[in-house]
Order: C-alpha cells, then sequence, then structure tokens
C-alpha cells in the first residue's frame, strides 16, 4: 500500500527550509537508499550554485556507480573512460585555464586503473578539482574487491576477507597524493552525519575556490558507504563505515595551501 | 611568395599543426616519431599562437587528453607509433562513439609486440577496419611524400569536424624520418572561444544560462537507443564512403598490369614503374590516399582493363584484402611484402611483377 505524504498545505513558503538546487536536474538519482552519492551529488551542485560558476564549470565523470552523473548535474559534462577522467580534465583546463574544471571518481576509477592519470595530473600540478568517493568496493559491477578494499573485508572476489598475503594492500592514495609537490590542497571527508555533510561541503568549496589561485590540484576524498555492496543496511553500512573505515582512513586536512598538516600525535 | 623549406616528415607535421590553427598537442615520446613533439616543443606554438602542447603520462593519458580537449571543441591532435597507437585504442574507439573530431598520426614500426623501430605498414588492419572495440571507423589518410605529412594536417581536421569522427593519417618511419622540400601554408589564426561556441553546439563550453546542458558520452544502456546511435554512426561512414574517396593515378591510361600500394611503397612502386615502362612493360600504379574509405570504384574499373594486379605493401597482406573485394577476384591479383622493417628496392618489386603477375 502506497501512502501519500505530499500534504499541500503544509507545503507553502514560509515552511519552507530546505530546497533542491538548481544547479541538480530533476532527474530521479539512480544510487541505491543510503549512498553517499547522492549527498556528494548535492553538495558540490550547491558549491557551485553559491560561487555562482555554474556557466564556467565543465564535469567529467567516471565509470563506476556515478557514471551517470552527468544526468544529475545541470552543467556541461564529458564521460570519460574507466579511470582516464583526470587526463580529459587536464586537457579541459589546459585549453579553457578560465573555467572551473572537477572530476567525480570513486576508488576503483581513481585508485586501480586511472591511478596513473591520477597520479602524474597531481603531480604535474594541474589547476583542477578532483572529488574522490572512497566506499572501499566496486558497486556498479557487483560489490568486488577495490583498491581501498580493508584488510579481511568481504567482497565478492574476497569471499573470505581480503587476505594481504595473497590480495596485496589496500591503498592510502589520499596519502600518497599529498605528498606530491603538484597537489594543493589535500583533505578527507565523509557524509554519514549532518556535521560531517557541512564539513565536507567547506571542504568542496574550498577545492573549488582553489582553482582561482592556479596552484595546483584539490583534493577531496570522501570516505562513503556502500549498503549494497557490503550487503548491510544503510544503518548498518553507516556503524560498520564508522567502525572499520574511519580508524583506517582517517578524517581531516592532509595538506592545506601547498603545506602538509602536521598530526599532532 | 611560396614559402619552401627542407624538412623531415615529423617535423613538417608538427610545422603544420602550428599553421593551421591547432589548439592543443598532446603526446608520449616513441621512435619513430619523436621528432613531432621535439619540434612543436622547440618552436613553443604557446608563444606562437596560444597551442597547448604537453606531454602526457602515456599514450593512455595523451589520447583521453585529446578527447577532453576535442569535447571542448578545439582542435586537438596527438602522434604515435604502433605500440603507442595500440594503448590508445581504447581512447580513439571512445572519441568515435562520442563522435568527437581529432587527428591522431601513426608513423608506423614493424611489429607485433614491441618489433622494431624501422618502418612497416603492418597497423592497416587496425587504421582501417576499427582498431578498438565496437563497431566504428577512423577516415585514414595515407601520406606518400613530406608536403602530404605537411597538408594533410589540414585536410584532416577539416574531414574530422565535417563529420565529427577522429581521423587517422597513416604513415611510416619512412616518410616520418626523411627530408624533402615542403611549401609552408600561411599561418592560419585559431578560433577564438566565441568561435567555438557559435559553430559547434555539441562543445562542452560551460553551460549557457538558458541553454541546454551539453554531455559527450559514448555511453546508452538503453539497446534500442544504442542500435539507434550505432545505425546513425553507420549512415555516417556511409556518406564518408560516398564523398571522401581519394586516390592518385599513374600511367593506368594504356596499362596491362597494375601496381597498388600506399604511402612509402607507392614511392617504391613509382620507381618501379619507370623501370617496368623502360623495359617496355605496360605498368600503371594506383595509390590510395584514403585507405578508408577505401577507392573500391577504381579498382573495379581498373581490374576491368589490365591483366593483373600486384600490391606491394610493408606487411604480410593486408590493403590486398580491399583490393580483392574491388576487383571482385576477376583478375589475378597477388601480394609483394616485405616485413619487420625490410625495404624492397624498386627492382625487388619489378621482379616480383613480373615473375607472379606477368610471367605466371
Amino acid at each position: 500500500m502506497t501512502q501519500n505524504f505530499d500534504i499541500p498545505e503544509i507545503r507553502t513558503p514560509e515552511n519552507l527550509v530546505y530546497k533542491k538546487t538548481s544547479v541538480l536536474t530533476d532527474n530521479v538519482l539512480h544510487y541505491c537508499p543510503g549512498c553517499g552519492h547522492g549527498t556528494t551529488h548535492r553538495l558540490i551542485a550547491e558549491v557551485i550554485e553559491e560561487m555562482g560558476i555554474q556557466s564556467e564549470v565543465i564535469g567529467v565523470a567516471p565509470v563506476g556507480c556515478s557514471v551517470l552523473a552527468y544526468n544529475y548535474f545541470d552543467i556541461d559534462m564529458q564521460e570519460a573512460a574507466h579511470g582516464r577522467a583526470p587526463a580529459l580534465a587536464t586537457a579541459i583546463k589546459r585549453v579553457y585555464p578560465e573555467k572551473f574544471v572537477f572530476t567525480y571518481q570513486g576508488d576503483g576509477d581513481l585508485a586501480a586503473i586511472g591511478t596513473n592519470e591520477t597520479l602524474h595530473a597531481c603531480n604535474r600540478g594541474e589547476n583542477i578539482t578532483i572529488i574522490f568517493i572512497n566506499n572501499a568496493i566496486y558497486g556498479m559491477t557487483g560489490g568486488q574487491m577495490a583498491p581501498t578494499t580493508l584488510p579481511g573485508m568481504l567482497t565478492s572476489t574476497s569471499p573470505y576477507g581480503r587476505d594481504v598475503q595473497m590480495m596485496g594492500n589496500p591503498l592510502k592514495i589520499t596519502e600518497l597524493l599529498a605528498l606530491l609537490p603538484g597537489t594543493y590542497y589535500v583533505t578527507r571527508q565523509a557524509v554519514h552525519t549532518a556535521a560531517l555533510v557541512r564539513r565536507a561541503k567547506k571542504a568542496i568549496r574550498m577545492a573549488f575556490e582553489n582553482q582561482k589561485l592556479n596552484r595546483g590540484v584539490s583534493f577531496v576524498e570522501v570516505v562513503s558507504n556502500c549498503n549494497s555492496g557490503w550487503k548491510l543496511t544503510p544503518l548498518q553500512a553507516n556503524k560498520w563505515l564508522e567502525e572499520n573505515m574511519l580508524p583506517f582512513y582517517p578524517l581531516g586536512d592532509l595538506k592545506v595551501n601547498g603545506e602538509l598538516v602536521k598530526k599532532s600525535e | 611568395m611560396k614559402e619552401l623549406m627542407l624538412m623531415k616528415g615529423n617535423e613538417a607535421f608538427a610545422e603544420a599543426a602550428i599553421r593551421v590553427g591547432a589548439d592543443a598537442y598532446f603526446g608520449y615520446p616513441i621512435t619513430p616519431q619523436s621528432e613531432v613533439m621535439e619540434y612543436l616543443m622547440a618552436e613553443k606554438p604557446y608563444e606562437r599562437t596560444g597551442m597547448v602542447v604537453l606531454q602526457s603520462e602515456s599514450e593512455l593519458g595523451a589520447i583521453n587528453m585529446v578527447y577532453g580537449a576535442a569535447a571542448c571543441g578545439k582542435r586537438a591532435l596527438t602522434s604515435s607509433s604502433s605500440p603507442g597507437i595500440s594503448l590508445m585504442q581504447e581512447g580513439i574507439s571512445y572519441i568515435a562513439g562520442s563522435e568527437l573530431p581529432c587527428l591522431i598520426l601513426n608513423v608506423v614500426r614493424g611489429g607485433p609486440g614491441l618489433g622494431t623501430i624501422q618502418p612497416s605498414q603492418s597497423d592497416y588492419f587496425q587504421a582501417t577496419k576499427g582498431g578498438g572495440h565496437g563497431d566504428y571507423r577512423l577516415i585514414v589518410l595515407a601520406p606518400s611524400s613530406v608536403q602530404e605529412m605537411f597538408d594533410f594536417v589540414s585536410l584532416g581536421f577539416e574531414l574530422a569536424f565535417k563529420y565529427r569522427n577522429p581521423v587517422m593519417m597513416l604513415s611510416d618511419g619512412v616518410i616520418g624520418q626523411m627530408m624533402e622540400k615542403v611549401e609552408l601554408s600561411e599561418q592560419q589564426p585559431r578560433l577564438t572561444n566565441q568561435q567555438i561556441d557559435e559553430l559547434y553546439p555539441w562543445a562542452t563550453t560551460g553551460k549557457k544560462p538558458g541553454k541546454d546542458r551539453r554531455i559527450i558520452t559514448s555511453l546508452e544502456l538503453d539497446p534500442s537507443k544504442q542500435e539507434k546511435h550505432n545505425l546513425k554512426l553507420q549512415e555516417k561512414y556511409r556518406k564518408i564512403e560516398a564523398s571522401e574517396v581519394r586516390y592518385e593515378t599513374l600511367q593506368c591510361e594504356d596499362a596491362e598490369y597494375l601496381l597498388v600500394a600506399f604511402g612509402s611503397s607507392a614511392r617504391i612502386c613509382q620507381k618501379a614503374m619507370d623501370l617496368g615502362r623502360a623495359k617496355g612493360i605496360k605498368v600503371g600504379l594506383l595509390r590510395p590516399i584514403t585507405l578508408y574509405p577505401f577507392p573500391y570504384a577504381i579498382v573495379e574499373q581498373l581490374s576491368n582493363q589490365v591483366k593483373g594486379i600486384l600490391v606491394v605493401e610493408l606487411n604480410a597482406g593486408q590493403m590486398i584484402e580491399d583490393v580483392r573485394i574491388g576487383s571482385h577476384d576477376r583478375i589475378k591479383v597477388k601480394h609483394y611484402g616485405r616485413f619487420g622493417g625490410m625495404i624492397p628496392s624498386p627492382v625487388e618489386v619489378l621482379d616480383a611483377l613480373e615473375k607472379q603477375i606477368i610471367g605466371d
């Protein structure tokens, strides 16, 4: 039985406290309920709207769950081959230096098949923004092991857990990229709580604002869940993320204004 | 006044890129075509015309940079040699699927695998029949002189933008490395961003207020729509086949025997033809300039006139398949090839013609 939640007498201008940003289209997101992609899309779109740069942005979509990202952003976008988004973004920014250019990539795309393109775009110091969704799994293809899959973590191609002796170690690519001279801002965020969503939005805003400075890559990792791939409910997935992902991928800035952030411990 | 220069084929290609007003070159060093990027870097086109030149991290990087720039409506090009072109096939397929214009130069060397750095024409199949995954075609131009290495850059971009299709110049180590006199064309200005916006309503240049957003993609998950997209591509290829066939015939009017060759082989065959004529053999030469679309009609026409055809290639027999299709196997069609970087002499070619076609 379906219930009608739309009560017109409540939907009045004076009661309006939240409105979808105009930089998102009206297309229904295909992402699983509870997934961090939708939230991150919204944050990027809000930042673009608030900066007033909708006509100045060119985005690059990856291959992975967010392969159809261009259906949701109301901006000009290009669809890249798996892993190649930073190469496209490099060229776009080089031929249109005055535009804002960003890539949106998952962990398989950015940290496995596209490691070379990512690393060299970052090392050359391309003046672009990279948004990196890390959910430690290949979501679209059905939950296979990713470069960021945690040791012992169950996936469809590590059904007994990731055995690092046999399958190799997870790659902390964000830590690696922070060491390169071409990165200007490197941060790790999450979007599974309201407070973290607000913080992530500030980071994304800074990552776009930085393009005005022409100082190199601004890189925002978003540690996300994948409740379908992790075979958990959305709430369980968020709890699992807190307990397992965040100790391995701690949140916070790694590099700000071109300087590595010193850890207090 | 004519501006003449003595140049290598690779240098002529690079100079042409600047002069036609190309916006961006992306490449990765590989023998025998590294002079292209070396020439560009030395010439500083970013100062001459504002053209971007960037050495990428790999051929994969280079072709995907070409994709990004082409999707912006810019005139983007790259160059490589056989192993590098193999690496680029992924990107070329995406560029063809997304219907983007660009120019790719393959200065072919011998294969398979790492092969050799010496000249070859063994990438004919790869260039003309698809190369990467999916049903697509490149427009393939085969320069046989340093002048054509220069001239085909302009022609290549013209065709690429006319059909929104990648164009490949299929050259080889001979044409890339040899030096000849080149007549240079005048410097053309690069298009302004405003001109690009007006000329190319598909280009991603930033969504204009009140206008629809522009998306460059080759993805369509609905099979009926993907089929429609494929049919549209096929329709475009039929149009190219009907309108863009280019070839050259030499001494074919009275020919009893025909040599068919492209690129550097055609140069060797021209000499072989002269030697044959001096011996009283009525031999002509057909040189396909577009390898796709292939000049089937002239092959068919000449097949009604000559007694036999020798196809001469620096490979084990690739273009001969298209010559056979054109001749409908009505007459004898044989192949003579050297490979692995070996180049036949004109005497060797004439010998093959006499043994395989005339004497047999």
